[in-house]
């Protein structure tokens, strides 16, 4: 029997009625297919749920609905032809998914980013997670039945969209950071519309604090919902807000500084009991912080390049183009072929929205990888939802799931 | 990361629990990593993790072709209180990719291992739920090698189900 028919048969051999394992009506299981497009599952996430009533026994959640092969494409790109390809697994931290990358690349390259460089990384990156903590908010606020956040929020992130706009060109999915700093300098205007910004950013999340805070459905939906322990959450390898909210206070960008994170001052907020309310609180109180980063690093901002001056690997300035020889050939030689890597590994971890988000790059000396891997945290942070919501309520499954916040698109890559 | 020299204690440290168990090292960017025996892998993380390293960051898998033995599986670990990082490197043959699980150390490693055999063809002894993860479950051939061609793969529909998958060849 072929693998094809085999698969059908198994398919269908899979009932969604009712079976009866006991006596009377209350002692039924009954399996439930929620997804894969359901508009709860924040993706095309499809998860089997085993109900015993209204009670959840057992969730196993079923991906590789956007499996797009990306990091099969990578190994056939350029270096530099990478960042756009990898920018697309985790679509809410665009930024994030090219800084890891161009970290791998630059350890294997050994070469320095100048500081404003940093900088402006670091400017990016944090805005970059203030907009997708706000897209989380306003469709977890959603599901829990609070319409108006959405709007709220969505206001706030045009704003960090119409920013990324005016730095890159693009609203979306920016190329910005490349290998050996960022693609170009903060245009005029830049400083002005970000420093408004951050004036205004904390207002806001005041407001959105006291639009869900005192609000008692949210407050019933979230407090003591499907908490999970620490140790039980770093068995599972879960990182980032989720295990922040359990009380322990793990943040690369305090305990392994990169790209300047060291020179900034910023808490790292904490739950206490890791419950559904902390994973809120956290996330929120991180929007400040966030905040307070810019802020730091927008009055601090260095003067000097933003790209390293290394001409084998970072473009020459497009005017020095029509007067240098030299300035050309580099131009053709990258733009053609891209920079060669010399052989080796790196793995570069960095703290994204969702936790500890990992490039693994394989150089085989050639001008494109032999290998690319994101430890992406929504793909293993998953796991933790069969354990959260065991034995809770299917309606709080829908809200640990907000409450997970995870990306389909960086699940399956 | 542990300096060279952290490393090669280490690797002796774990020489001398068991003779076989580390190949050798490598330290490179910074980078340390252990090559460990395949078959005795499994002892290797356990006598890390209670070493300290006790976070297993990323589980992922890699071909070395035309290097042999081809497939390598790496575990990144993780020492939360020192902040210290440190790779294991276990290569395995195409012939016979069998390699222990490691679920019952870190139950997160059930996801990135079930990628690995979805996508290099590792088997993982000792899975409690090995089955293909991102690929459809009736996927013939392991996408991510690197004799695997890109592209090219017709759309699946109805009618064409039963002679579309696997014709690659």
């Amino acid at each position: 029997m072929s693998a094809t028919s085999d698969y059908r048969r198994r398919e269908e051999s899979i009932t969604l009625s009712s079976e009866t394992i006991g006596q009377g009506e209350t002692h039924e299981l009954l399996t439930l297919n929620i997804g894969p497009h359901h508009p709860a599952t924040h993706g095309v996430l499809r998860l089997l749920v085993t109900l015993e009533g209204e009670i959840v026994r057992d969730v196993q959640p079923i991906i590789g609905y956007v499996h797009t092969g990306i990091e099969k494409t990578c190994e056939d790109k350029a270096y530099w032809k990478v960042i756009p390809c990898v920018e697309r697994m985790d679509y809410l931290s665009y930024y994030f998914n090219a800084m890891a990358f161009c970290g791998a690349v630059e350890t294997l390259l050994e070469i320095e980013v100048p500081p404003r460089g940093q900088y402006l990384r670091v400017i990016h990156l944090e805005l970059n997670r203030i907009m997708s903590h706000l897209v989380w908010l306003g469709t977890s606020a959603l599901d829990l039945g609070a319409m108006s956040m959405f709007w709220y929020c969505f206001r706030e992130r045009e704003t960090i969209l119409d920013l990324f706009e005016m730095s890159s060109g693009q609203r979306m999915h920016t190329r910005y950071i490349q290998v050996g700093g960022v693609m170009e300098d903060i245009p005029s205007g830049f400083v002005e519309k970000l420093a408004a910004f951050v004036k205004d950013m904390p207002h806001r999340a005041d407001q959105y604090a006291a639009l869900l805070e005192q609000n008692e459905i949210v407050l019933q939906r979230l407090r003591n919902v499907c908490p999970l322990d620490e140790q039980t959450l770093l068995g599972l390898g879960v990182t980032g807000p989720l295990l922040r909210a359990a009380g322990n206070p793990w943040d690369l960008r305090k305990a392994q500084p990169y790209s300047s994170y060291d020179h900034f001052e910023f808490k790292i907020p904490v739950g206490t009991v890791g419950d559904n309310y902390d994973r809120f609180r956290v996330r929120h109180a991180e929007l400040y912080e966030s905040t307070r980063i810019i802020d730091q690093a927008l009055e601090g901002l260095p003067e000097g390049p933003h790209i390293t001056p290394d001409r084998k690997v970072a473009l020459p300035p497009r005017h020095e183009l029509a007067t240098s020889m030299e300035a050309l050939i580099h131009h053709f030689k990258l733009v053609t072929e891209g920079f060669r890597v010399p052989e080796g590994e790196a793995y570069y971890p960095i703290e994204s929205p969702r936790g500890e988000l990992g490039c693994f790059v394989r150089a085989d000396g050639s001008a494109k990888p032999a290998r690319v891997h994101m430890r992406d945290p929504s793909f293993v942070n998953l796991q933790a939802t069969a354990p959260m919501v065991k034995d809770a309520y299917i309606a709080d499954l829908i809200a640990t799931l907000a409450m997970l916040d995870p990306i389909l698109g960086g699940i399956d890559r | 990361m542990p300096d060279a020299t952290g490393l090669e204690l280490i690797a002796h440290e774990l020489r001398d629990a068991d003779g076989d168990s580390v190949l050798g090292t490598e330290f490179a960017h910074g980078r340390a990593a252990l090559i460990a025996e395949p078959r005795l892998v499994h002892g290797v993380l356990e006598r890390l993790k209670a070493r300290g390293y006790g976070f297993l960051a990323s589980l992922h898998g890699c071909d070395y072709y035309p290097e042999e033995p081809r497939l390598g599986v790496l575990y990144e670990l993780l020492d939360m209180h020192e902040v210290d990082r440190i790779s294991v490197k276990a290569r395995v043959d195409t012939g016979a990719p069998h390699i222990p699980s490691v679920v019952d150390l870190w139950p997160g490693a059930n996801h990135p291992e079930r990628e690995v055999y979805d996508m290099f063809g590792v088997v993982f002894d000792g899975h409690p739920d090995l089955r293909r993860i991102l690929m459809p479950e009736d996927y013939e051939g392991f996408p991510q090698r690197r004799d695997f061609p890109i592209g090219g793969e017709p759309v699946l529909f109805t009618y064409n189900e039963e002679n579309s998958y696997g014709k690659w060849q």
